[in-house]
């Protein structure tokens, strides 16, 4: 693997970096050793502090509150793309007086942490918690997706939009018929990678006391005695977590490896989005990948010409 | 009105409190994210490895099972810490891999051939560094830097539900307080965060036309 900052590695560089390498791997094996053994030491991989999981009753309990998780994501999920939708069109519309209030929303929307919406929501509309959960995170992640696909719009040739026009279409019929497709396909992988995150933020359900995976295992664990099951509940959980996540980036990478878009869309996508989006920096290094590839193959066929 | 009047130092110490944890767990967060890229663009091999795990596994755990690790999970295990400091290293434990993920795309952005024309007129891996590539990347660094602060600023309210007091815990006592002006309450509290963020928004945007490297 070559990298701007740095030749392929000579026999000598090979060598430091074995070196370097197996330092680093007897150190890292040093700490977790070191870490198993304290965590052994505190008798966390005795039985008894596992055998609560061989209660299929336990996993079910688990399951089900996985599945809340679940479906507050799914249904948070399809707000959220619905609203993005409605915003983005709304905002780059010709009146101001559609255009800026939508403006000033969104930007009250995306600057303020979603878990005083869950808490507000909850209040002000004495919903349940599940619907202030759902409602906080679908209109948050909305205001975000309705930024990228804003800045996707943008991004698009103006010729797309002149296209339709001289055709005969109205403004809004060229935006709808024309513009938001292609920005909503080339903002895809953003899309779903804001969506992991809206996965993860589901987890604040937690602090309005929505009973998901997180409180269920909490719980659980207390009802079963904190002291003693409370690590185990809690890694069970994490696996959870990673399982779900890894599942979802990954779909988020495919996509972006199959998306169409120029590095226009992808630049205005990564400064509109702006956010902790698992895969924002992916498209961008893919580029910068093909690009050394590229140079890469050139370069040593270069080089066998001349010889 | 009245509550405004009556609860302003409550106000007051909420949003220092959120500034304080931001700005502490910038500090702390964007060495250790400098460090993981740097980690995560070495020539050697293992280091890569060690840093794309941490950033994985930390990208992919929700923020709020980070803080019950720290705040429930490792007093259990004879690990006591302040509730404040144990929410600053579940901050900065979460930030830092973002830190790092923007750090590296980033140095990733500057051209290949940018290097190669450094190298081959005869600079040394000092003087490229130094003349050619981190001049380009650290224009690409700035913004994105800026937008993960802007995420840690609204994830600092995670704090509130974990005993620690800051912008979002002093809501909810005053909500508790004050119940008829609750949706006064709520939008001076989400004034404050906006407060911190939309500024650092625009100076993002701003800074990102300024320095922009064309290509």
């Amino acid at each position: 693997m070559t990298s701007v900052l740095y030749d392929v590695p000579g026999p000598k560089a090979r060598r430091r970096s074995l070196i370097a390498s197996i330092a680093t791997g007897l150190l890292l094996a040093g700490v977790l050793a070191w870490v198993l053994l304290t965590l052994g030491g505190e008798g966390l991989f005795d039985y008894e502090r596992w055998d609560i999981f061989q209660d299929p009753l336990v996993w079910s309990a688990l399951g089900g509150a996985l599945l809340v998780t679940l479906q507050v994501a799914v249904i948070a999920s399809v707000i959220a793309v619905v609203l993005g939708s409605v915003f983005a069109v709304l905002r780059l519309s010709k009146v101001a007086l559609v255009r800026v209030p939508t403006t000033i929303v969104l930007e009250f929307f995306r600057g303020m942490p979603v878990l005083l919406m869950m808490f507000f929501i909850l209040i002000l509309f004495a919903t349940s918690q599940y619907w202030a959960v759902v409602l906080g995170l679908g209109l948050y992640n909305g205001a975000i997706i309705g930024e990228a696909l804003r800045s996707g719009i943008v991004a698009l040739p103006k010729g797309q939009r002149e296209a339709g026009l001289a055709l005969g279409l109205t403004p809004l019929k060229a935006r709808l018929l024309i513009e938001f497709p292609q920005a909503f396909r080339s903002m895809t992988p953003i899309i779903v990678a804001q969506l992991v995150v809206l996965l993860k933020d589901s987890s604040l359900g937690y602090i309005v006391g929505l009973e998901e995976l997180v409180r269920r295992q909490r719980t659980l664990a207390e009802f079963y005695g904190f002291s003693q099951y409370g690590f185990s509940f809690f890694v069970i959980t994490l696996g959870a977590f990673l399982i779900v996540n890894l599942t979802l980036s990954y779909i988020a990478r495919r996509l972006a490896s199959r998306t169409p878009g120029g590095r226009a869309t992808r630049r205005a996508a990564r400064s509109a989005i702006g956010e902790m989006a698992d895969t924002t920096v992916v498209p961008v290094q893919r580029a910068a990948e093909r690009s050394r590839h590229r140079t890469e193959s050139d370069y040593t066929g270069g080089s066998g010409s001349i010889q | 009105m009245q509550f405004l009047i009556e609860s302003g130092d409550v106000l007051l110490e909420g949003f220092l409190a959120t500034l304080r944890m931001l700005a502490l767990t910038f500090l702390l967060a964007l060495p250790l994210g400098v460090v993981l890229a740097v980690m995560r663009i070495s020539p050697v091999p293992s280091l890569r490895w060690v840093a794309t795990g941490f950033t994985e596994l930390l990208r992919n755990t929700p923020l709020t099972l980070v803080f019950f690790l720290l705040v429930f999970v490792m007093p259990r295990l004879g690990v006591i810490i302040d509730f404040q400091f144990s929410a600053i290293v579940a901050l900065t434990l979460y930030t830092a891999p973002f830190f790092s993920e923007a750090i590296r795309s980033g140095v990733n952005s500057v051209p290949v051939g940018q290097a190669e024309a450094a190298r081959s007129i005869g600079l040394t891996f000092g003087q490229t560094a130094r003349h050619v590539i981190l001049p380009q990347a650290v224009r690409s660094v700035i913004p994105p830097i800026l937008n993960v602060t802007i995420a840690l600023t609204k994830n600092t309210s995670v704090a509130g539900g974990f005993l620690v007091f800051e912008l979002f815990a002093s809501s909810r006592r005053l909500a508790n307080a004050y119940a008829n002006e609750t949706i006064l309450i709520f939008v001076v509290i989400a004034l404050c965060y906006l407060a911190i963020t939309i500024p650092l928004g625009r100076l993002a945007d701003a800074l990102e036309k300024k320095v922009a490297v064309l290509r």
